[in-house]
């Protein structure tokens, strides 16, 4: 009897129990569900959104380029090229395909549907060959951004004109330069070939991309061996006491500490105290350096902790020096760990705007940057820039460039994955 | 064992007197008297925490590494001090090789775990001299024929037994005078067991052994004198088959028959 009743009462507790676990997993299983589902909203609507910056309209123009405009062995000299009227040459090339259209507004709606960089495309021409000279050449030369965006069904044709950025007169130019199949929808290379640009249909990302690659250069070349050896000093070497303690304790708060107090640092110190350049990426990747140190350390400290005390033991039993433990044996084995914190830290880094606007790289940057201590804008910074401008054809772009910095972060955290699976070891 | 008894006790290789170590304050070993002599096994036997790792611990100043550890004491190798403040520990711990518990070779080649230490203390001139070195250390430790085709194999794909040959290998490599035994065969099978205990007994002509373990019978088979520790304290200390047949101490006899441990 008794032995029956505490039977019922085990299996009852051991339904409940079995109940408990399964609502445990359905939450669990709720909760990654709803998170990947935000996150695949997210990347989908941000691709979706970032698809038409991929592409561009461009005219097919058959240009002239007539001998008195340039000398062949004038194309390397800069000045000479920048007097020549490139913008000039391709307007009226568009003009005489509509030889009708004979009234000034008329001849400047046709001038307008080019970008205002369609000259360039000219220039780089006959910079790479210069025995065009002197010859008439086939050209594609990139659209306006709202040609574009027209072109790519973006722009209401139906709305009332003054509601529109197209006039009706240049909807016909495009219709005719389409209709005798001129126009051409190509890969816009621009966005990673050329740097920013007030104009939608020339801006790029490519000074940034460089300033990014750059800033994250100096950032791990400053945070890494400091960060490493700090923590080794701390982990190995230190002695325990109040003083080591208190430095671990404000290492810890630094992880914590808003990263534009990073950035003020930054201003008052290397820019206003040791004279640094402004909006360079030097100064960029020092400040950076210093917020991914904390993260460096943490992460070094628990590698070294992870190595096991009997590799330690072994080293010191043969005669290795405390030095020569930590640098022959512990350090290589921590070295997994280490490299994936390091990376986590520089992918954190790169994604940081707020102290980057106290010390100017939040700037418009057209040129690219060559060293470390030229102007420079970074990734995030440009994305914000793109995102504060009016132009329609801005919107399209700030996705892009979005997408651009997640592949670079993805492709940073991919190679930290890898490090750590070529390079870890088993004990 | 019989041998020459004037001779061993004339000249005892390690000598410890009053060797007291302390953790956080609380000791651990109250003071221990023990003279070890040359090319004999001496077995250290007792239960769980009774400090016999501790003092073997102490001849190699292994427990240097461990914070809030204090031994005061005298400890003599030959006619060296080894707490005299100005001895270098890096050349002691050459000169007394240990064996862990654990098999715990690198994670490196089986080449490279014997050549770590003569390359650390710089004992080759060339490769050639290296590769002597690790043939020879192989050879001692009875795994050369086991593994002479396989030397840049990682040692962690050897068997426990192996592993703890290896180590055995790395540790005489450096041609040290003592060698710590720290339970060497705890965690390997009664096979390997036995292959490291005959090993024992050969190192036995060349080097000094200190060996700590759990199993008396281990004691019993391997060594020369025991040293029977409780509490932090030598009880009894003599020959083995004194110990073993004859103990003078009834809390020595109580642990070789079972009774407490």
């Amino acid at each position: 009897m008794t032995d029956r009743s505490t039977q019922t009462a085990q299996s009852k507790h051991l339904k409940k129990r079995y109940r408990a676990e399964k609502r445990f997993k359905f939450f669990g299983l709720a909760a990654i569900c709803s998170a990947a589902g935000i996150l695949l909203v997210l990347i989908g609507g941000l691709t979706q959104m970032s698809i038409p910056a991929f592409t561009h309209h461009y005219v097919k123009l058959d240009i002239a380029i007539p001998e008195t405009t340039i000398q062949a062995e004038q194309v390397t000299d800069p000045v000479a090229m920048r007097k020549v009227n490139w913008r000039g040459m391709v307007r009226k090339a568009l003009r005489n395909e509509f030889p009708e259209v004979t009234d000034r507004s008329g001849k400047r709606a046709i001038g307008n549907l080019l970008s205002g960089g369609a000259g360039d495309a000219v220039r780089d021409k006959v910079l790479n060959d210069p025995t065009i000279i002197g010859s008439t050449v086939e050209v594609a030369l990139p659209l306006s951004d709202d040609v574009d965006l027209l072109l790519k069904g973006l722009i209401d044709r139906s709305l009332l004109e003054e509601n529109r950025v197209v006039s009706d007169r240049e909807l016909t130019f495009i219709d005719h330069l389409e209709a005798t199949g001129r126009i051409d929808r190509r890969i816009a290379w621009f966005l990673f070939t050329s740097g920013d640009s007030r104009e939608a249909e020339m801006a790029g990302l490519r000074s940034a991309a460089v300033g990014t690659l750059l800033t994250m250069l100096v950032t791990l070349l400053f945070s890494f061996p400091l960060g490493v050896m700090a923590a080794i000093y701390l982990e190995e070497i230190a002695p325990k006491n109040r003083l080591t303690d208190l430095i671990e304790v404000n290492i810890n708060n630094l992880a914590a500490v808003p990263s534009i107090v990073f950035g003020l640092l930054g201003l008052a110190v290397f820019i206003n105290f040791f004279h640094l350049p402004r909006s360079a990426p030097l100064v960029g990747g020092m400040v950076l350096a210093l917020m991914t140190l904390p993260t460096i350390i943490i992460a070094t400290r628990a590698a070294l902790a992870a190595v096991p005390p009997s590799i330690r033991e072994a080293a010191l039993g043969v005669g290795a020096s405390p030095i020569q433990v930590i640098f022959h044996h512990v350090l290589p084995l921590a070295m997994p760990g280490i490299l994936t914190g390091t990376i986590i830290g520089l992918a954190q880094a790169a994604g940081e705007t707020a102290p980057l606007l106290m010390i100017g790289m939040m700037a418009f940057i057209v040129d690219t940057p060559m060293w470390i201590n030229d102007k420079a804008t970074v990734l995030p910074a440009q994305i914000y820039m793109w995102a504060n401008n009016p132009e329609r054809a801005f919107q399209a772009k700030t996705a892009a460039g979005i997408i651009c910095l997640m592949v670079f972060l993805l492709l940073m955290n991919a190679l930290a994955i890898y490090l750590r699976k070529k390079y870890e070891k088993r004990w | 064992m019989k041998r020459d008894g004037d001779m061993t006790l004339s000249t005892p290789k390690i000598k410890s007197s009053g060797i007291i170590v302390e953790y956080d304050g609380k000791r651990a070993l109250h003071g221990i008297d023990l003279d070890i002599y040359p090319n004999e096994v001496t077995a250290l036997i007792g239960p769980s925490g009774c400090g016999k790792s501790t003092f073997l611990r102490c001849i190699n100043r292994m427990n240097d590494v461990i914070d809030n550890c204090k031994v005061s004491g005298r400890l003599m190798i030959d006619d060296t001090d080894v707490y005299d403040p100005e001895i270098d520990v890096v050349e002691l711990r050459a000169r007394v090789g240990m064996v862990f518990q654990k098999p715990n070779p690198f994670p490196k080649s089986i080449y490279d775990n014997v050549a770590y230490g003569p390359r650390i203390h710089g004992l080759t001139e060339n490769k050639d001299d290296m590769d002597r070195i690790v043939k020879k250390s192989l050879k001692r430790a009875g795994l050369w024929d086991e593994v002479r085709e396989r030397l840049d194999d990682k040692a962690l794909g050897l068997s426990g037994g192996q592993q703890q040959r290896l180590c055995i290998a790395r540790a005489i490599a450096v041609n040290p005078e003592i060698l710590l035994m720290d339970e060497p065969c705890s965690a390997l099978d009664p096979i390997a067991t036995s292959i490291i205990e005959e090993l024992i007994n050969e190192l036995r002509e060349r080097f000094t052994i200190v060996i700590v373990t759990h199993s008396m019978q281990q004691a019993a088979r391997v060594s020369q004198k025991t040293g029977y520790f409780h509490l932090g304290n030598i009880i009894e200390y003599g020959e083995t088959n004194d110990i073993f047949t004859r103990p003078k101490n009834e809390q020595t006899e109580a642990y070789i028959s079972g009774r407490i441990g």
